[in-house]
């Protein structure tokens, strides 16, 4: 069967050459890191058009990654809407599990072709630390994490692998002692070490080339979602979701589809305890165009301009900003972006695993929630996909109280 | 704007070998009932140029002090419209050039044209905005050139020459030579002077149609003579910000931060001839 390719003109040319989509994007950073972001930029866009680069990524993402992931139908999990059917995009059983290890592996080949030897990377919900230690270790490389304090007790898990996987994990006191302040630091590391030290980021944030190539790495979620939906539906999905944070996972699904315009796209981001309240992350339904980490986006900020804390459960929607290309995804209409709260995404951790034999994440967790809202409208003759970002080991703790109370 | 600026004319102006003295401070820092009896204090204790820090939640290009100092300013409310009557009541006694330095999120949600026109109104001769490099954002350098606001802009030691010259096109006032490549106030004397000279022979070379003043990481005035001998001056920021930290809210504490200041400028033999305003 042949899949219609129709670029669509809105969207097949971004971002532009200075990294803008639309306003969206740019590189807003101190001077001393714009040598090195031409560097990359260099870098990136040889290894792109390289066979051999693409090659070893290719084999990487098979035989160490052990891509491609199945799309797995979550049958009980159907029935219980009685609606769409519902298949499971599985990057959790990506090794390491969660999606995180595709862009891991596509930066540290990078860095590895730039002759750069100190690897630093920031994490929220360890899941990206993990990845980044692991592929580390795989290439001998030195590795430190940044990782707000906070999240290094709601995700101790992950910082136990870190360190066996040979990482030196820095605890960051600064701000809420999140994500956010743990991008901070990593950027100030990387002004103080710019000479030797690759800086690999886990989210489709950043200044340009970030969000690009973290979108080029992960879109063999969205490339294998089509195949697989042919193959296995005989035609494209008519609705996908995926969790959003900084948006790594959902933009490596929603790529590919953009140019599909009667696949409808869902990034659902965390509501906290309610986006009415202070306490949320959802960036792109209760945020205002900003600048941080060195691109204009979205952003949680005072009336002031100064960046306001988010709140989320999940660790790893836990961050007020989002990346530029899903602002600009945003305000074309292209994408709906919804939201869900911390209780909400609890429930969707039960109801996944009850139906379908399958743990999420908490982040995965909010876009699963967001079936109760969606699926009502949906037809029998349908079908939806979810982005399952990642398997729930590490939030154990956190689930297990949640099921304490009341 | 045809007529010079403050900035400008404070280049000018010198003749002889003494080097200009720039000082950042936390507008705000350490309580923004001070601030303006501070600037006084600085001003006439040598300062011949005043860097007033516009403090943000999340300043990434900042290390430990300043980030600090920012997080006490934002503590105590401080945000643009405080700043810009303070800027406002040091007018009232005072020239000294007045450069605004900060990151641009709260300038953006300030609104630009709001903000210029206020930076103005309120008598600011420039401003920094370390995360927004020359050639990223050109409305806010037409903005600059609309309001007659001098663009600063920072070199490193890792620009290139062709980017060197690109950075003094964009600037007006002086250029601002990042000694080291890192963040703000964490490196020692000896290892900035140590690595610093090629490079600004390097800055001399390319950065000619204005003055260049050089920063980050100078703690005493030994330190400054070392950094600045090939520069038209020298900028300091995170030490003088941790000497107050020392010495607040202590006794005669604004005097002491003119002695500190005094020595800065011009060594400590100096000190006690030197007499008080």
């Amino acid at each position: 069967m042949e899949i219609e390719k129709k670029p669509d003109s809105r969207f097949g040319s971004s971002p532009d050459d200075r990294g803008f989509y639309g306003k969206f994007g740019g590189r807003y950073v101190p001077e001393i890191l714009i040598p090195a972001l031409d560097d990359l930029a260099g870098a990136f866009f040889a290894a792109r058009k390289d066979p051999a680069f693409q090659q070893q990524f290719a084999s990487l993402l098979h035989e160490y990654v052990g891509r491609e992931t199945p799309l797995t139908y979550a049958g009980r999990l159907s029935e219980h809407f009685g609606k769409a059917r519902i298949y499971l995009k599985r990057e959790d059983l990506c090794h390491t599990g969660a999606h995180k290890i595709n862009n891991a592996i596509g930066q540290v080949l990078l860095a590895r072709r730039m002759g750069k030897t100190r690897i630093i990377a920031e994490t929220g919900a360890g899941q990206h630390g993990v990845a980044t230690a692991t592929v580390c270790a795989y290439f001998g490389m030195t590795c430190i994490i940044y990782m707000g304090a906070e999240d290094i007790v709601r995700q101790k898990l992950n910082v136990d692998r870190m360190r066996l996987l040979g990482a030196e994990v820095r605890p960051v006191e600064s701000g809420a002692k999140t994500l956010s302040n743990a991008i901070n630091e990593a950027i100030r590391d990387w002004v103080s070490n710019v000479g030797d030290t690759f800086y690999i980021i886990g989210s489709a944030v950043g200044p340009h080339p970030y969000p690009l190539m973290v979108r080029e790495f992960q879109s063999v979620i969205g490339k294998e979602t089509i195949d697989q939906s042919l193959e296995q539906e005989g035609r494209l999905p008519d609705h996908v979701l995926a969790c959003v944070g900084g948006g790594s996972n959902a933009i490596g699904m929603f790529h590919p589809l953009l140019p599909h315009e009667n696949v409808r796209l869902y990034g659902i981001e965390a509501a906290g305890e309610g986006v009415q309240t202070p306490r949320h992350a959802a960036t792109l339904s209760g945020g205002l165009p900003g600048i941080l980490h060195g691109s204009l986006s979205y952003l949680l900020q005072t009336q002031y301009g100064q960046i306001a804390e988010a709140h989320s459960v999940s660790a790893g929607l836990d961050y007020p900003g989002v990346g530029p290309e899903h602002s600009f995804l945003r305000d074309s209409g292209r994408v709906t972006y919804a939201a869900v709260t911390d209780g909400e995404a609890l429930d969707g951790v039960r109801l996944l695993s009850s139906k379908e034999g399958i743990i999420p994440a908490l982040e995965t967790a909010h876009a699963i929630a967001y079936l109760n809202m969606m699926m009502p409208g949906t037809q029998p003759d349908e079908f939806v996909v979810i982005n399952c970002s990642g398997r729930g080991d590490k939030d154990m703790e956190t689930i297990a109280k949640y099921m304490k109370s009341p | 704007m045809s007529n010079k600026g403050r900035i400008q004319r404070l280049f000018e102006k010198r003749t002889g070998p003494e080097k200009i003295m720039s000082l950042f401070l936390t507008a705000g820092y350490p309580d923004p009932s001070e601030t303006v009896e501070l600037v006084r204090e600085l001003e006439a204790s040598g300062a011949d140029l005043l860097e007033l820090g516009m403090p943000f939640s999340d300043p990434l290009a900042d290390g430990p002090t300043i980030q600090y100092a920012s997080k006490v300013a934002l503590e105590q409310g401080v945000n643009l419209d405080s700043i810009f009557d303070m800027i406002v009541e040091i007018r009232k006694n005072s020239q000294i050039p007045i450069v605004l330095m900060g990151y641009i999120n709260p300038v953006l949600r300030y609104g630009l044209e709001a903000f210029f026109y206020k930076a103005k109104a309120s008598d600011a001769d420039g401003i920094i905005l370390p995360d927004v490099p020359p050639g990223e954002f050109p409305e806010i350098e037409d903005l600059c050139q609309k309001h007659g606001i001098d663009p600063i802009h920072l070199v490193a030691p890792n620009t290139s020459d062709s980017r060197m010259q690109e950075i003094d096109r964009a600037s007006r006032g002086f250029v601002y030579c990042v000694s080291v490549t890192g963040v703000t106030g964490t490196r020692e004397g000896d290892e900035v002077s140590r690595s610093v000279s090629g490079f600004i022979q390097r800055v001399r070379k390319n950065v000619t149609r204005n003055p260049v003043l050089v920063g980050f990481g100078i703690r005493s005035h030994a330190d400054a003579m070392a950094v600045s001998s090939e520069t038209d001056g020298f900028i300091v920021g995170s030490a003088l910000i941790d000497y107050i930290r020392g010495i607040y809210p202590g006794p005669d504490w604004v005097k002491k931060t003119g002695d500190f200041v005094r020595e800065l400028k011009y060594g400590s033999q100096i000190r006690q001839e030197s007499p008080r305003m």
